[in-house]
């Protein structure tokens, strides 16, 4: 096995008994870097110098003993995270070159828990979007079929975990952020439950629905990742102070007794292709054969998701990208010679089509006369579907669902559709509507070859839970050691 | 929900953007097929339903009144388009 293809925790045992060193390690993702980069455009940043001079450091630390949970882990980062010293664009031309005077928190955490960033990689711009194609920069190819989409918007989180370019990445779920692109490229995903990692230095989209979250080869990786990132940071007024159980430890594989929910609702769910069905179905018999329960429950509001949804995040999402003025950071139009005329030229060629779409939606329905037509009618669904799952979980551990109605679609298929991209989002959308954890773990693969995501989402702060029925799939199945051919 | 071409550049003066002329009737058809989707909300009811604008319940976050770490001005202004001296230099607003 060459080195970049090594999962974090076989890393961490190579490394700890010095068969391999963290400079090997990280010289060896370089490589595979410098070979598939420019097939699967991952990348918006690549940070050589820095990764090697911070590998050196971990090879110096493993050597006087010093090991933490990521020491001379190579991890790629979401270019939405600030990075203090190493730029942070959003994939917007709006933030070209911005370059963070300061490090997110999570940053603060995988750094000082020994990690060795080697890039920041792509996405839709500012989030915003299901595919990476609409970062300002480049669209990133999904590893398994260059032709198609690697999901998004943390599609180069996802593609270069699956493509071996890093051994775990983080990326940020508004609305399936994270679990749709590792469904797509074949990697698990995690979105955590809301407050559970902190936000601060995450640059904001949709902030009641951001969450961070990571992206790794297996579930025990993803368990270490979240691990490091999670807990209480008083710099985000929003990030809960609650117990983090050690997630690693959760992973027993054991699903004997447990009751898993299948929302009847999304069982016919119109457009969901064959393959998909089908994967699901496999997962199910699985659990069944291993000791859980399949309960029957309702999530009664879940048709209404994907409206509410694209009320509430655009309306957030308006109010928040009004700080791109040109004055503080980010680009400004410098011909400009008044300053609403510099506020209009700057955010008009800064900000991507998409980026301005949302923007107008969300104005349009935050907008005099018509707050309690859309964002508050918007937000009182939310609350219904916030109910759903609560009433759900009395009768259920997890809710197990597909992540999306098909594998991933091909590069510009969707592209002059904005409605048509939106509602691939049905299924994920509910999860950060009301704040619950879930997570994509592979399940199978399309006819074609395309990987396929299992859902399961689990009752608030309960990532131990849905790890470990991943886990418990995943000891079951060979689906998350299949690596693409490229 | 038909949108005219003078409510879209409305709501583009409000959001501060200038959209370009050849892209007005593209937005207006997005944004109206957008809002004709989520009409579907109106299919309930929810006169009696209280609003959720955040999903894990939290009231206030307090914190001491006390100065802690904070940007120095030098780092504050260091992404700034135009400054001078600490201070951010924008187009003349007074007449």
């Amino acid at each position: 096995m060459d080195l970049h293809e090594l999962t974090i925790h076989k890393a961490q045992d190579l490394l700890k008994n010095k068969k391999v060193s963290a400079t090997e390690l990280t010289r060896a993702v370089f490589e595979r870097i410098e070979n598939v980069e420019p097939i699967v455009d991952a990348y918006i940043t690549i940070t050589k110098d820095i990764a090697m001079d911070r590998a050196e450091a971990a090879d110096k630390a493993i050597s006087e003993n010093n090991i933490k949970p990521l020491t001379g882990i190579p991890v790629a980062v979401k270019d939405l995270i600030c990075t203090k010293g190493v730029k942070t664009t959003c994939a917007s031309k709006i933030l070209e070159n911005f370059t963070p005077p300061y490090d997110a928190t999570v940053m603060g955490k995988i750094n000082a828990a020994g990690a060795v960033m080697v890039g920041k990689v792509n996405m839709d711009e500012f989030a915003m979007g299901s595919s990476t194609e609409n970062s300002g920069f480049k669209v990133t190819k999904n590893p398994w079929n260059l032709s198609h989409v690697p999901g998004g918007s943390s599609g180069g989180s996802a593609a270069a975990v699956a493509s071996d370019m890093c051994l775990g990445s983080l990326g940020s779920d508004t609305g399936g952020s994270i679990r749709q692109p590792a469904s797509h490229c074949g990697v698990v995903g995690v979105k955590p439950t809301y407050g559970r990692v902190s936000r601060f230095g995450l640059v904001a989209f949709a902030s009641s629905l951001d969450q961070i979250g990571p992206l790794a080869k297996d579930v025990t990786d993803a368990a270490i990742l979240l691990q490091v990132i999670s807990g209480y940071d008083p710099k985000d007024s929003t990030s809960v102070d609650k117990p983090i159980p050690d997630y690693r430890a959760a992973l027993s594989g054991d699903v004997k007794g447990l009751k898993i929910g299948i929302p009847r609702q999304y069982n016919t769910s119109n457009g969901v292709s064959p393959d998909v069905l089908s994967a699901v179905q496999t997962a199910m018999d699985l659990y069944k054969g291993a000791g859980a329960e399949l309960v029957d429950i309702s999530l009664p509001h879940s048709e209404y998701a994907v409206a509410a949804y694209y009320l509430i995040a655009p309306a957030e999402a308006c109010s928040n990208l009004a700080r791109y003025d040109g004055v503080k950071y980010g680009a400004r139009d410098k011909a400009s010679s008044n300053l609403i005329d510099m506020y209009r030229n700057t955010r008009s060629k800064g900000f991507g089509p998409e980026v301005q779409r949302r923007i107008l939606l969300g104005t349009y329905a935050l907008s005099a006369g018509y707050y309690d037509a859309y964002y508050k009618k918007a937000s009182q669904i939310r609350t219904l579907i916030k109910n759903d799952f609560m009433q759900a979980f009395e009768t259920c551990d997890i809710i197990l669902s597909p992540v999306t109605p098909t594998p991933a679609f091909k590069i510009g298929e969707n592209v002059d559709d904005p409605l048509t991209m939106y509602l691939s989002d049905i299924f994920t959308l509910s999860a950060n509507l009301a704040g619950i954890p879930g997570l994509s773990v592979p399940c199978g693969f399309s006819q074609s070859g395309l990987p396929i995501g299992l859902q399961l989402m689990g009752n608030y702060f309960a990532e131990n839970t849905i790890l470990n029925i991943a886990y418990c799939f995943e000891q079951a199945t060979e689906f998350h050691k299949q690596r693409p051919k490229l | 929900m038909k949108l005219t071409k003078e409510e879209v550049l409305h709501v583009a003066t409000l959001a501060r953007l200038n959209i370009d002329e050849s892209l007005i009737d593209t937005f207006a058809d997005q944004l109206e097929d957008i809002l004709e989707y989520v009409k579907t909300l109106d299919r309930l009811d929810t006169a009696d339903v209280p609003p959720t604008f955040h999903a894990v319940d939290k009231s206030n976050a307090f914190r001491k009144d006390e100065t802690t770490g904070h940007l120095d001005q030098e780092s504050a202004v260091s992404n700034a388009p135009d400054e001078d001296e600490g201070y951010f230099i924008v187009p003349k607003v007074i007449e």
